[in-house]
């Protein structure tokens, strides 16, 4: 019991030693204890894992551990606990191990930063909330961790708080994510009215009496939501939806994901841990957990599908024309985010863990490779302004190759020779071509020809970086450098998880040990045998993704290395559609018109009209107005003459009487 | 302990207060001195002696514990005091404020120190009178004086546009209160009692309720304050000093809420049940609207008195919702804002007496040379934002649920005030403190003093504890809720049989 309250509470000792006692312990000490904490935190989460996941676990699987009373107000009993199962495990292993590197690569990343006990802090921050969250037994906890993570993210985006931008992109990322909350939190009342209850256990017992095709009986309205009457089947998507909005939000995905690309104002580490590896994938995990309230409604696994898919092919799109190195990144974890809603989507819940699993260690990679890239040539993040880094930085490279194949998916289908996202991402595409779904068909071609557009775009990142004439100014050039060991361990560990996690696992996560590994973390309805159908497509359906990726691949070749005219030409000829792309469809344009002026107008509005001209002026000002008019004309009345006096007495005596007398007769 | 009279203790310890200021001057800085002194020293002892209400409360009982009842003059009307789940808590959090009242007038009142404090104290006096009062004329006397201290700290200590703001207040709280007398002088003809104990136990007529109720919620609605009478609470605060705009949010707002829960609810069923949609209505027009307003504000005070407004907004749509969730929330929520906004008033107040200036652009950058201010000011604005974790949160959550139960329509708009709350609150706080610290009249300004951290670092620690672990508020108000419930729900109900069986 202690080894799971060591997990999660060490990083949030780590977070108040080096947060109020930074000063105190100097910045040295501050990042070898939050980071020495976070080790041992990750240490015991693959040995979690390990037991978890693999050992001779039988039964049911699922651990609790209770911390302390919460909320208690009638139906709603929650409590601070810890609940372990295979999910979770996973999810230790993905955020402890990916924070932990994280935190020894900031030692040198930040080296200059004089505030690095804070930024320290608020990593071990973010880390247990984080952990919160994937441990939480109810949805109130849940979304502790979930506005956890979004204070932290927030925090961390906005740490150089003297930059403009990045407090602007602080905001808008807990704003939109607050957009997505409010879907979250009616999906919270949502379910205690239909379960009366917000703990998962009695959620998922009580689940099973949503099933359709009962017959008449389940035609009763259980749930009236906004106007419509609701019966079981759709009480349960609307219910489920509105968790989706939630998760939308905190996995940027289309709609809600305009706050990610901005959130690379952070520090590179920040964007590598948070948005990259494990908050963004929290809506993931949301809908993986409430898989048992998700497989029931086959409409919101549908809207699920469109949106992921959707997501998937938009952000490919955009990726294509970015110039800032890490915002080419960002729109590609925005992308395989959409990959992973569309397993949920087609009932593939292994699937879309298993690539979260492995997403995690290759763009972990990324971004730190990014990160080094930069450190490299003094904080630069133009691609245009880079190129010819190869030679200079050579292990660097060689990290973001690794993470680039593990990215696209390299891999000879038909064998188990391949990089993680071969086995994880073909497997997505697999079972979404598999899936009787309704939108599976749409889900299949975006996601392939997302498969495409990742390719080109990692293969441009990679080329324009690294390879051709340096672009970089003489004095830049003269500077660049080898990241320190401390930053470039961490790649190493990453690149071995690129390339190794996809080969070790698979046949865990969604393959022959599904069942005995997950047992029952992820719920599956009887007639769901997707696991089954994703090994017998057709042959073109496997090569389908290889192809994408090998055409992504030469086009970039010859667009950047063979013909570094073309695309210049190309954006010149189709400048329509290449301004559209490289102002990401507009989407900030139209929401600040659409959304943030329009407040603004309606606030001024409402301020200086309602409550100034209108209430102010015919309340307490138009009262003191009349007030003003009637004492004018008492002085008129004051005649002095008596009689005028005594009839005034009269009337008013007379009134007394009058309201006495129907006073009592109520 | 059960034979003192603690509460009538709590409740007059401040006037012992009152009697030794009188033999104070405050012409001398020694005078000063003392004045600061006994008033610091009678806040707090009378927080300590509180306290032991709360060790003393026994949660499982629903009903009034600690009664004292005295007759008074034969007149039907009695001195009766004593408290429940609802109100215990009330008192607790009217003495606890009190002590940072005083710290944060430390320096700030340069004229008539004595009278000031001589008014805080009688304030108190007033306000924990209320919480306490079952009689309803004790009642009605406790509530309304408070309303002349209260003035007075504005109309005389308050800022350029005093007279303006102290006016309004008097104006639409009088407009309240008048009717809530002819309520009250009504039921006593109706009930033959003054005795609140009796009167819950009354059933009023049907057509009689939706008066009473009406009246009653004239004076209660200006005191929340609802839309659309809100608008002497931002006047109020933006003039108040920061003492009166902590006491005024703190306690003052939540006088409304209180007598919905102790009058409206259980003494008028049938009629809040009527009138419910319209109390919705204007809590989601308050939410929606006033945050709106609280976004586009450029004085800081303004903001954070608009952002209560919208607080007040979850208040009384929880009450209304009239389930447990809905009812414990907004209970929760009003202590929780109680201390939140109070906190963010003196976070105000910090600046303030560094700059004398309420405007946002006069701003930016204080994170460089006030790190702990800028933590502290994060945690109330976090809890203002309803972020889990913190007191906030839990109120906010609560009452979402409690409304959802009853309209999900209303869920619906009210939870667009988790959006604009987040949107209001961060952009506050991006303009004061963050950005390079640029402006001149900035750069020489001290972090917290130690006088300050007094004041701010117990409200951040309460502020997260009852965020994490906010069962002693559960525990002690659960049986009193269940039972304001319970009975009104059979009320409900018997009035439906009635009507079936007329049928």
């Amino acid at each position: 019991m202690i080894l799971y309250k060591a997990i999660v509470f060490l990083p949030l000792i780590g977070a108040l030693i080096a947060g109020l006692g930074g000063r105190a312990i100097g910045a040295k000490a501050s990042e070898y204890i939050t980071t020495g904490l976070m080790m041992i935190s990750a240490v015991l989460s693959w040995y979690v894992f390990i037991h978890v996941g693999f050992g001779a676990h039988e039964g049911e699987g699922v651990i609790k551990v209770e911390v302390l009373r919460w909320i208690q107000s009638g139906g709603i009993d929650v409590e601070w606990s810890l609940r372990v199962d295979t999910l979770t495990a996973v999810m230790f292993v993905v955020v402890n191990t990916v924070s932990s590197l994280v935190h020894l690569y900031s030692i040198g990343y930040m080296h200059h930063d004089p505030h690095r006990p804070r930024f320290f802090a608020y990593l071990s921050l973010f880390t247990f909330a984080m952990l919160m969250l994937i441990t939480s037994d109810n949805l109130a906890q849940m979304f502790f961790g979930w506005e956890g993570v979004g204070l932290a993210s927030y925090l961390l985006i906005g740490f150089w708080y003297k930059k403009p931008s990045a407090n602007a992109a602080a905001m808008k990322a807990f704003i939109v994510n607050r957009v997505g909350d409010f879907g979250f939190i009616l999906g919270i009342s949502g379910v205690f009215v239909l379960f009366g209850s917000i703990n998962f256990e009695t959620i998922f017992a009580a689940a099973q009496n949503f099933l359709p095709a009962e017959g008449a009986e389940n035609a009763d309205v259980v749930l009236n939501l906004f106007g419509m009457h609701l019966d079981k089947a759709d009480a349960l998507t609307g219910v489920c939806l509105l968790l989706f909005m939630g998760a939308m939000g905190k996995s940027a995905q289309f709609l809600l994901h305009t706050w990610l690309p901005d959130a690379m104002e952070g520090p590179t580490p920040v964007s590598a841990l948070i948005h990259a590896a494990t908050m963004v994938t929290a809506g993931v995990f949301l809908v993986a957990r409430m898989s048992p309230l998700f497989e029931l409604s086959p409409d919101a696994l549908t809207v699920v599908t469109i949106i992921g898919a959707i997501t998937a092919f938009f952000a490919a799109t955009v990726g294509l024309v970015q110039n800032d190195i890490k915002r080419v990144i960002a729109y590609s974890t925005c992308s395989q985010l959409g990959y992973m809603f569309v397993a949920l989507g087609v009932g593939a819940y292994g699937a879309a863990i298993f690539h979260l699993f492995t997403h995690a260690f290759f763009k972990a990679l990324l971004f730190l490779g990014a990160g080094s890239v930069i450190h490299a040539v003094s904080d630069e993040q133009d691609m245009r302004h880079m190129g010819g880094l190869r030679a200079h930085i050579p292990i660097t490279f060689w990290m973001m190759f690794v993470g680039t194949i593990a990215l696209t998916g390299v891999g000879i289908p038909g064998t188990l020779i391949g990089t993680a996202g071969f086995f994880s991402k073909d497997a997505i595409i697999e079972s979404s071509f598999a899936s009787h779904g309704p939108a599976s068909g749409f889900a299949f071609w975006m996601l392939v020809i997302a498969a495409l557009f990742t390719s080109f775009y990692s293969w441009r990142l990679v080329f324009m970086t690294f390879f051709g004439r340096p672009r970089a100014s003489a004095d830049v050039m003269h500077h660049v450098h080898e990241s320190p060991a401390v930053m470039l361990v961490p790649l190493y560990l990453l690149a071995g998880g690129a390339i190794l996690a996809g080969f070790l696992f698979h046949d865990y996560f969604f393959g022959h040990d599904y069942s005995h590994f997950w047992k029952n973390a992820l719920f599956t309805l009887p007639e769901n045998e997707i696991l089954e159908e994703y090994h017998h497509v057709p042959l073109w359906v496997k090569w389908s993704p290889f192809f994408a990726m090998a055409i992504g691949f030469v086009t970039a070749w010859y667009m950047y290395i063979k013909s570094p005219e073309t695309p210049r030409t190309l954006a010149r000829q189709h400048h329509v559609l290449y301004n559209f792309l490289l102002n990401k469809w507009y989407f900030d344009e139209i929401y600040d018109f659409l959304f943030v002026r329009t407040a603004k107008r309606l606030g001024t509005f409402l301020w200086k009209k309602g409550d100034i001209e209108v209430i102010d002026g015919y309340g307490p000002n138009g009262v003191a107005a009349r007030v003003v008019d009637v004492t004018n004309r008492v002085v008129r009345l004051q005649t002095g003459y008596l009689y005028h006096y005594a009839f005034a007495m009269l009337l008013g005596i007379a009134a007394l009487v009058t309201w006495m007398m129907l006073g009592s007769s109520f | 302990m059960t034979d003192w009279p603690i509460l009538t203790t709590v409740t007059f310890m401040p006037l012992v207060g009152v009697a030794l200021l009188l033999l104070t001057q405050d012409d001398t800085a020694h005078g000063r001195r003392n004045i600061l002194n006994v008033s610091l020293l009678t806040t707090i002892i009378t927080f300590i002696v509180s306290l032991f209400i709360w060790i003393g409360f026994d949660n499982s009982n629903p009903g009034f514990q600690m009664v004292e009842k005295h007759d008074w003059l034969n007149s039907g009307i009695a001195y009766h005091v004593g408290v429940d789940g609802i109100s215990m808590l009330f008192v607790i959090l009217s003495t606890f404020l009190m002590p940072f009242c005083v710290l944060a007038s430390w320096n700030t009142i340069e004229k008539q120190l004595k009278s000031y404090m001589i008014a805080f104290l009688i304030l108190e006096t007033m306000m924990i009178g209320v919480f306490v009062s079952l009689d309803i004329v004790l009642f009605y006397v406790f509530f309304e004086a408070g309303l002349i201290p209260m003035f007075i700290i504005i109309g005389v200590w308050g800022g350029k546009e005093r007279v303006y703001a102290s006016y309004k207040f008097f104006l639409y709280t009088l407009l309240g209160s008048v009717l809530m007398l002819l309520a009250i002088m009504a039921m006593y003809w109706q009930a033959g009692t003054t005795d609140i104990t009796e009167l819950l136990k009354f059933n009023f007529p049907a057509h009689m309720q939706t008066w009473l109720w009406l009246a009653f919620f004239a004076s209660f609605a200006v005191k929340m304050p609802m839309w659309p009478v809100h608008t002497w609470l931002p006047d109020a605060h933006v003039q108040a000093p920061t003492a009166g705009s902590v006491i005024l949010a703190g306690i003052l707002l939540k006088l409304g809420g209180y007598g919905f829960l102790r009058f409206s609810l259980p003494m008028f069923p049938l009629a809040s049940d009527f009138f419910a949609p319209m109390v919705f209505a204007l809590s989601v027009i308050a939410i929606i609207y006033t945050s709106l307003v609280a976004m586009m504000q450029d004085d800081i005070k303004k903001l954070i008195a608009y952002s209560s407004v919208a607080h007040m907004g979850y208040v009384t749509m929880g009450i209304f919702a009239a389930n447990v969730q809905g009812v414990q929330g907004s209970i929760f929520q009003m202590l929780s804002h109680g201390i939140v906004s109070g906190a963010l008033f003196l976070c105000v107040g910090v600046i303030y007496d560094r700059t004398h200036t309420r405007e946002i652009s006069a701003y930016g950058g204080l994170v460089n040379n006030m790190p702990k201010y800028a933590v502290a000011f994060m945690v109330f604005t976090m809890a203002n934002v309803g972020l889990p974790g913190t007191s906030g949160f839990i109120g906010e959550f609560l009452t979402l649920i409690g409304v959802f139960r009853a309209n999900t329509w209303v869920a619906l708009f009210a939870a667009t005030g988790v959006i604009l709350s987040a949107a209001y609150a961060l952009w506050l706080y991006r303009r004061v403190i963050f950005g390079a610290l640029e402006k001149e009249s900035l750069k020489a300004l001290l972090d917290l003093s130690t006088r300050e951290k007094a004041i701010l670092y117990p409200m951040v620690i309460l502020t997260i504890f009852f965020g994490v672990y906010p069962a002693p508020v559960f525990d002690a108000t659960a049986a009193s809720v269940d039972l304001l419930l319970n009975n009104y729900s059979a009320a409900l109900k018997a009035a439906q049989d009635v009507a079936l069986s007329v049928q």
